[in-house]
């Protein structure tokens, strides 16, 4: 059985509800961060999520949120179909930086034909295509992220120079569907690298999950096809070089709780997950957020803590610490320093 | 004098005035400490020039955009404050730190695309109760294109005919969502243009101001006349009162054909300021500011941009190159390049050679005198002037420190422009539009 990454992590997503207002999110993120969550996911998608039912860009709802926090992450879903890579890496690098460190961005594709026909730019195209793209996408992005060396700014009086140039880096990044040349307009965030989640649900994504996530996503409430998954993503990370303890595997699971008693059983039933080793801890989708945030937090964390798997407090200041992941190395300085070696 | 309402009791012309962050050039001055340690990235640096901003009752805060660092002789440019967030997204946080200020952002209508803008602006419009504004820029060139998956392509009229669709597609989305409409029919929206050609349902319900302020700032005749056709604010760099004068008139003028108002589009040059505590302290203060904005550096390469041709090897303070430049050369690149070269190596080296001056000396003598100079109340009457005389409707101030450069102005000026009945003395409104006096769009 693969090792569990402990303690137990906790997200919870604060979608839904109506109307869609700025408090209504702030209020579901601190009630989130009183639970001492590592972070919260907003979902997004280019189009309407049902007929008639609006929803904000969701990166812009997660910026307005910082600076009412001071530690939980935030984690908004955003495309990587129809949109500008760069867009996209300098969005997630600003969010990064109004929250001072705890930003997260779940990449998603956008494969309906109606979607794209709202951009216009090009015809929806098959998923594992688009997928294909998204890892493309979210290796562009985290070079850009790497364009700026975090010392590239000295702010040298006595030269006149502002920056020292030697550590900005372009990417030249080339792909079937874009390229990039940077750097990036953005200094690298406080991170390094905001934390990479996606939703390794469909097949087609683990092979971007299992190159690129911090964080794996399954939608299951059924343990074994979880534990299959998981080990499929850490055997295929390990593949790619990679440490697979540095891929944190999550359960996503819909809750649906009526009572304090509904929020007990979720901790006995998270507990038992954990013993079991089946994940390394869960992504809670509210069904009613107002409701049900209010019961994880006052019913199911407290549980957990109790048992020693839940955080009391955060330690730390930055997702990253949060989740127990190292600030990532520059690629760039790596190679400059290599080079002068 | 001001009645309950909060608005001056008199038949003076309201002034508009509007916070710039300081920018990524040399205007920006961040050698002189300690005042000039400011992070241009750091959020808290945001935060204080916006709550300054607030404090102060502007009507505007407004944030410029970069696409790809510029570039001189083949290399990232690294003499002026480098780096900067993308706009929504920090403008999305400023709305949880500040209450009434106006939140504009400008992004480029080449590299991006209606429908998602559009939801973005709207988004930023809900977040903020209503005080979002869309600074459009275009730009063609293959250097910022590079960055994007479109490329760089558009001639120079192809520039403001997207532009302009972008704008008119933007409203048709931001107007999809009507008050009461069937579930079904909400967002529903098909626009078949020349330059775009989409159809379904935006996500986002119509915001608090309808449309989001639409801010344009281009000066040739196509930017005057986008403006008079599609904007509610223009940013300008008129700088002088005649020249402001003749482009508000020029401007003003438009609008009828365009079935408009004068009052529905407001004009806003972009200034800056130098406060003493006597005529003669903010002039000295000015040359100060100037002296350390044209660092020898600086001087030398705001020559090479003219002259075309690698001046490293000159003294800059030393006399100008006689060598003759080449002005098919381009050493820069992601910069407005000047219009005529020819004519700015001439009026230079006559003006080195009238005074004596160096190459240093030169520039700072030749570029970027700033708009206001003098104590408080000097300043206040000029700017007053400017706006019951109809050369403006009101500022875009563009502080030369991060992130204090406002600071004195909200505290010394802001106060005798509210004396003068001219400024207001709070806010009545909660929208940028009402900030603006501008209507809410059917």
């Amino acid at each position: 059985m693969p090792p569990l990454n402990r303690p137990l992590r906790l997200a919870v997503a604060i979608d839904g509800g109506a109307p869609q207002t700025a408090s209504a999110f702030v209020d579901r993120a601190h009630l989130a961060e009183r639970g001492a969550f590592d972070f919260v996911t907003l979902d997004d998608s280019l189009g309407q999520p049902a007929p008639g039912v609006a929803r904000l860009d969701a990166l812009a709802v997660l910026a307005r949120v910082a600076p009412t926090t001071d530690r939980i992450g935030l984690v908004p879903t955003v495309t990587t179909t129809h949109t500008e890579p760069f867009h996209v890496s300098t969005q997630v690098a600003t969010l990064d930086w109004v929250s001072r460190g705890r930003a997260g961005w779940i990449v998603e594709v956008s494969a309906t034909e109606a979607e794209a026909r709202l951009v216009g730019r090009r015809p929806a195209a098959p998923a594992p295509e688009l997928w294909h793209e998204a890892g493309e996408v979210v290796d562009v992005v985290t070079r850009l992220f790497d364009s700026w060396e975090d010392d590239a700014e000295i702010r040298d009086v006595a030269t006149g120079r502002f920056v020292d140039r030697d550590k900005l880096h372009y990417v030249d990044f080339e792909s079937a569907t874009f390229s990039v040349r940077g750097p990036s307009i953005v200094p690298r965030p406080p991170q390094g690298h905001p934390v990479t989640v996606i939703d390794a649900t469909p097949s087609h994504a683990r092979a971007a999950a299992a190159r690129h996530a911090d964080v794996a996503l399954i939608r299951t409430d059924d343990p074994d096809v979880v534990r299959t998954v998981r080990a499929d993503l850490r055997e295929r990370a390990r593949a790619c070089g990679r440490e697979p303890d540095r891929l944190i595997v999550l359960a996503s699971l819909p809750v649906d709780l009526d009572a304090s008693a509904d929020a007990v059983a979720l901790a006995e039933f998270a507990a038992s997950w954990h013993t079991d080793g089946v994940a390394d801890g869960f992504h809670f989708r509210p069904r009613n957020p107002e409701r049900d945030l209010r019961l994880l937090v006052d019913g199911t964390v407290p549980v957990l803590q109790h048992r020693g798997l839940a955080r009391h407090f955060y330690p730390g200041a930055t997702l990253r610490e949060h989740l127990g992941l190292p600030r990532p190395a520059n690629r760039y300085a790596l190679a400059r320093e290599a080079s002068a070696r | 004098m001001t009645d309950t309402s909060g608005t001056p009791r008199t038949s003076r012309k309201p002034i508009h005035l509007a916070a710039h962050f300081p920018g990524v050039n040399n205007t920006t001055v961040w050698t002189a400490a300690p005042q000039a340690l400011g992070s241009q990235i750091d959020f808290a640096s945001f935060t204080h020039l916006a709550q300054t901003a607030e404090r102060g009752l502007f009507d505007f805060f407004f944030l410029a955009e970069g696409l790809r660092l510029r570039e001189h002789q083949g290399r990232v440019h690294d003499l002026d404050v480098l780096g900067r967030p993308e706009a929504i997204t920090v403008l999305s946080a400023l709305a949880a730190v500040t209450e009434r200020l106006g939140l504009a952002a400008t992004v480029n209508a080449t590299f991006n695309e209606p429908y998602e803008l559009a939801r973005r602006l709207a988004s930023l419009d809900h977040l903020s109760g209503g005080r979002a504004a869309w600074n459009v820029v275009t730009s063609s060139d293959a250097f910022t294109g590079e960055n994007f998956r479109r490329g760089g392509f558009l001639d120079r009229a192809d520039r403001y005919t997207r532009a302009a669709e972008f704008v008119a597609t933007a409203r048709e989305l931001w107007d999809s969502w009507p008050p009461g409409a069937e579930r079904a029919r909400a967002g529903a929206f098909a626009h078949h243009g020349r330059h775009f050609d989409i159809e379904g349902h935006f996500s986002v319900e119509r915001g608090p101001q309808g449309h989001p302020v639409v801010i344009q700032a281009g000066d040739s005749s196509e930017g005057r006349e986008f403006a008079a056709a599609t904007a509610d604010v223009v940013f300008t760099r008129h700088g002088t009162l005649e020249a402001g004068r003749r482009f508000y008139a020029d401007v003003k003028g438009r609008l009828a054909a365009h079935g408009r108002r004068p009052a529905d589009l407001k004009i806003m040059p972009g200034v800056t300021f130098v406060l003493g505590d006597t005529a003669a302290e903010a002039q000295e203060k000015a040359a100060e500011i100037r002296h350390q904005q044209i660092s020898p550096q600086t001087a030398l390469l705001t020559l090479e941009q003219i002259w075309g041709v690698d001046l490293s090897r000159y003294d800059p303070d030393g006399p100008l190159p006689d060598i003759e430049p080449d002005y098919d050369a381009q050493l820069s690149q992601g910069r407005v390049r000047h219009a005529d070269p020819r004519a700015v190596v001439a009026s230079w080296r006559a003006l080195a050679e009238e005074k004596g001056l160096s190459i240093r000396q030169t520039v700072i003598e030749a570029t970027g005198r700033q708009s206001f100079i003098g104590t408080p109340a000097a300043v206040a009457e000029e700017m007053d002037t400017f706006v019951q005389t109809d050369a403006a409707d009101g500022f875009i101030l563009v502080p030369h420190l991060t992130p204090g450069g406002l600071d004195d102005f909200v505290e010394q000026v802001v106060p005798l422009l509210q004396e003068r009945g001219s400024f207001r003395t709070r806010y009545t409104g909660s929208t940028l539009r009402a900030h603006l006096g501008l209507a809410q769009p059917s």
